[in-house]
């Protein structure tokens, strides 16, 4: 087959995985020799019409599997073409992209051919090729094959700098339905595996004298679940992922909207992808990784078991909170300004140091490219006191008028 | 009062658009020689010359000051955005930190501050995006490969972000060129030249790199036309940059497709599963676990095994499957077993494993099994020897951020665990069961005593087993100070010395 062809396929089955980071791994450069560099953060070379960010290639080494994921294009029983790269082509195509400045690197992942271990040595192949033979310093995110041999996956943890493994659905119940052959608790013995692995390896490099420490994967691990493929609520989603935060140390958990895919499994006819959806757990995952707030507090926000669709999820908690306000914005700790709708972590920030030589008015929230609409109704300011805060009508006042919120009322979504 | 009178007005010619070293030089000299800003006038070499005649620098009478690190950083940012007024508004700030204002960048709501944040600002994203969009193009040079790109950037950042394309592409010979500078690197040392028009550079679609059409390919590939959302798109790679990136062709077309390729997807119906499905028959056996077999109702077992080992691993097998274990289990990793050889001389009973045992599988392996290590060594016990175990086989925690926080197993947790491990004592049949903490002897014995009364005394288990009373060692991490920590520790070495001996 011709590589082009193979290449339209093999991105094609790639796309729904939703991670693109290239971030947080460690600081290389190729001033003395290779090619490539990693400098903190990530850099999105490309953004598809689906606005999504394309900074590494994303690639399966084949779409052949065994396992037959009922939400997967690339499951046993799919009608889909398949094919299949050699390493040399992978690695190929990752050194001529990485040269015109298109990617920052590789994110390979595959279908189970053969063996896990079979699957995960060609895998760790490519990786160690475009290490070891050219040099890469480029970032090179591995998808992890949990049953895979542990050897394997501590040579992958060398020449990667993130590893994944995808929880997919976020319940027993649903992995059982839809993915026979995963299994809930392997999937999270091998993220305990790889967190031990990590943290022993930063461990080592507090410890060790310079440069001698092994490293493994300095961008952590990271995992995806998919929303609206099975029964789970927005509640089960992040509980599941708080726990995976706060047992394995995740860098982050992705939410991929479960979304029509060319030949449909007959468990899972095709629906339009809970994008608003989505996007309410990306902004919930926000709450709970820098604001402070516990997936109960987020739900408290929501209706049985689902966040509002509507509201973003800290407007919602607000509204059901209105004891907590107003806040005074001239005189409350930093936790409590982090709990007020329309303020970021850094506006946070910036309003702390300012309200040290200032008393803080309306107009000093405009002039930071605050929302007044969503913000005043919450906060007293030195020329500001709410008024209405327990008045039915808040709610009203606070749905925002665009495109994509009309979007979100009438149904989970169309294409706009 | 300076002893110099006020001069009308100064103009100042910086050799270069974006050259820091040169502003800041000369702002110290105004400074010093207390030209207010209004004063000042700012020119560049080469572009239109101001209103004022150049006037000499005026003679310095102030005493040498120091400015902030938060100015001078955004400063040497924002002196790279085009827009003229820059160096006046720097120098503004400049003045007024020196006069009296010196927490003038803590002032986040000051409108000149947040003009030199946005100023920052829009040159950061501006590099940011250069990092992103620029485009190579290989040419077969006499000479070998070459990499060339075009690229527009707004503010004058070509110098400044030279090293991050040389830190990146050492190893390859490379050519940017902008309208108002190009930048080379020949292998050995970067060159910075005049400006150049996009004809100087190989066009889209160029003959000889084969790696276009395939970045084009995958570009089309990899986007998904059931999530179409072409304003995320443009916000993050606007429209102007679109010109300049061979991908970009791809969108028109993608985007008018994308509703007729859902709607194919939508109306088919799910097809008929492959007749041919991928095989998994060369899955070697054991690779992929059954998946646990999980017993519907439990019986109490009618005919015990009657080999200990036998029965610890029936024990472990059937904590694996059964299907009424607590809520918060399935929340754990794993079960943690019991360590230790059958017939131990002295069996530990903990609480629950916690964060580093549910992770490793192991029981007493995280801070409080360290203790306990320290303790048993130094009471003369060799922990390979003993066996040790919890009462409550799996992790109970509540997650908050990064951590998962130990969650005391309430009464009808420490129940439902309790025939599991008055089997598991059974079956090691130690001479001496040693309790560690309140949970573990509410466990063993059935009844809530208080640890720290009981401590050092033996009493009955359930079962008949002799149990000897002591604390947790997670107990001694949470005392207060030094003094108190070591005097615990010892009466906790001494208690478990006392354990040996009795067993």
């Amino acid at each position: 087959m011709e590589l082009l062809r193979k290449l339209e396929i093999l991105a094609d089955a790639a796309k729904y995985d939703a991670s693109c980071a290239s971030s947080g791994t460690s600081k290389r450069n190729s001033l003395k020799g290779g090619l490539g560099s990693t400098e903190g953060s990530g850099i999105c070379h490309a953004y598809a019409p689906d606005g999504r960010c394309i900074s590494l290639l994303k690639l399966l080494l084949t779409n052949a599997c065994v396992f037959d994921c009922a939400y997967c294009i690339n499951r046993a029983s799919s009608n889909t073409p398949r094919a299949r790269f050699t390493v040399e082509e992978v690695v190929q195509l990752t050194l001529g992209f990485y040269r015109r400045n298109t990617i920052e690197g590789l994110f390979l992942s595959s279908g189970i051919i053969r063996s896990p271990d079979y699957t995960m040595e060609q895998v760790v192949r490519v990786a160690r090729v475009l290490r070891l033979e050219h040099g890469f310093r480029g970032y090179i995110h591995l998808k992890t094959i949990p049953d895979a041999a542990p050897e394997l996956l501590a040579e992958a943890g060398l020449y990667a700098d993130r590893l994944s493994i995808n929880m997919e659905l976020p319940t027993v119940a649903g992995l059982e339905s839809l993915a026979p052959e995963k299994d809930f608790r392997r999937i999270r013995h091998a993220m305990a595996g790889l967190r031990t692995r990590i943290e022993g390896a930063q461990d080592e490099a507090k410890t060790a004298r310079r440069a001698k420490a092994q490293k493994f994967a300095p961008a952590g691990q990271s995992t995806q679940m998919i929303v609206g493929a099975d029964g789970a609520d927005d509640g089960a989603i992040l509980g599941t992922a708080t726990d995976l935060y706060a047992g394995y140390r995740m860098r982050r958990v992705y939410y991929s909207a479960y979304s029509p895919i060319p030949d449909a499994s007959r468990l899972l006819p095709p629906v339009a992808p809970p994008l608003v959806r989505e996007h309410r757990l990306y902004q919930a995952d926000w709450l709970l990784r820098f604001y402070g707030f516990s997936q109960a507090e987020i739900m408290a926000g929501g209706q049985g078991g689902m966040l509002d669709l509507e509201l973003d999820p800290k407007t919602a908690w607000a509204l059901q909170s209105r004891q907590d306000f107003p806040v005074d914005l001239n005189s409350a700790p930093r936790e409590a300004l982090l709990r007020v709708p329309g303020l970021g972590a850094k506006t946070v920030d910036r309003l702390i140091a300012a309200r040290r030589h200032t008393r803080l008015r309306a107009a000093d929230l405009g002039r930071l490219r605050v929302s007044l609409a969503k913000v005043l109704p919450f906060v007293v300011l030195a020329d500001h006191v709410p008024r209405g805060l327990d008045g039915a009508g808040l709610r009203q006042r606070l749905l925002p008028a665009t495109a994509f919120a009309a979007a979100a009322r009438p149904i989970q979504m169309s294409l706009f | 009062m300076p002893a110099l009178a006020p001069r009308q007005g100064v103009a100042v010619t910086l050799p270069g658009p974006a050259d820091f070293t040169a502003w800041r030089q000369a702002a110290r000299g105004l400074v010093a020689a207390d030209i207010r800003p209004e004063q000042a006038e700012w020119v560049v070499a080469g572009e239109l010359p101001g209103l004022l005649a150049e006037a000499p620098a005026p003679p310095p009478s102030g005493a040498p000051f120091s400015v902030p690190r938060a100015f001078l950083d955004q400063a040497e940012i924002a002196i790279r955005h085009s827009d003229p007024e820059r160096f006046a508004l720097l120098y503004g700030l400049l003045w007024r930190l020196v006069h009296g204002e010196r927490h003038l960048m803590q002032a986040a709501t000051d409108p000149a501050v947040i003009r030199l944040g946005a100023l920052a600002k829009a040159v950061r994203r501006d590099a940011h995006k250069m990092h992103a969009f620029v485009r190579f193009r290989e040419v077969q040079a006499e000479d070998g490969p070459r990499h060339i790109a075009w690229f527009e950037p707004d503010h004058h950042i070509e110098e400044a972000e030279a090293d991050f394309f040389l830190r990146r592409f050492a190893a390859l010979r490379w050519s940017i060129v902008t309208p108002r500078r190009s930048v080379s690197w020949d292998g050995t040392a970067l060159q910075f030249g005049p400006g150049g028009r996009r004809a100087d550079v190989p066009p889209d679609g160029a003959p000889g790199d084969r790696y276009e059409p395939l970045w084009r390919a995958y570009y089309a590939s990899i986007f998904n036309p059931a999530r179409l959302k072409p304003g995320a798109m443009r916000a993050e790679m606007p429209r102007k940059y679109w010109r300049n990136l061979p991908e970009a062709a791809e969108i028109p077309r993608l985007m008018a497709e994308a509703p007729r390729r859902v709607a194919e997807m939508m109306e088919r119906a799910a097809a008929a599963p492959n007749p041919r499905p991928q095989l998994a028959r060369y899955l070697a056996p054991g690779q992929l676990s059954a998946p646990p077999h999980v017993v519907r109702d439990m019986p109490t077992p009618i005919d015990p095994p009657t080999d200990s080992t036998l029965a610890l691993a029936a024990l472990r097998e059937e904590l694996l499957s059964r299907p009424d274990l607590p809520d918060f289990a399935a929340r754990a990793t794993q079960p943690v077993f019991g360590e230790g050889p059958v017939g131990a001389r002295l069996m530990f009973v903990g609480e629950q494993p916690g964060d580093e045992e549910d992770i490793a599988g192991r029981p007493f392996v995280g801070p409080a099994g360290r203790l306990l290590d320290r303790a048993l060594a130094q009471a003369g016990v060799d922990r390979r020897e003993a066996y040790l175990t919890n009462a409550v086989k799996h992790f109970k925690y509540t997650p908050t951020g990064k951590r998962r926080i130990h969650q005391s197993p309430d009464a009808g947790d420490i129940t439902y665990y309790r025939p599991f491990l008055a089997r598991e004592v059974a079956a090691v049949a130690p001479r001496l069961v040693v309790s560690l903490g309140a949970s573990a002897l509410t466990a063993l014995t059935g009844k809530k005593l208080p640890v720290l009364k009981t401590r050092g005394q033996v009493v009955t288990a359930l079962g008949g087993q002799p149990v000897f009373a002591t604390i947790h060692p997670s107990y001694l991490l949470r005392l207060p100070d030094q003094q108190a920590q070591a005097d615990g520790f010892a009466a906790f070495v001494a208690d478990l010395r006392a354990a040996s001996e009795q067993a």
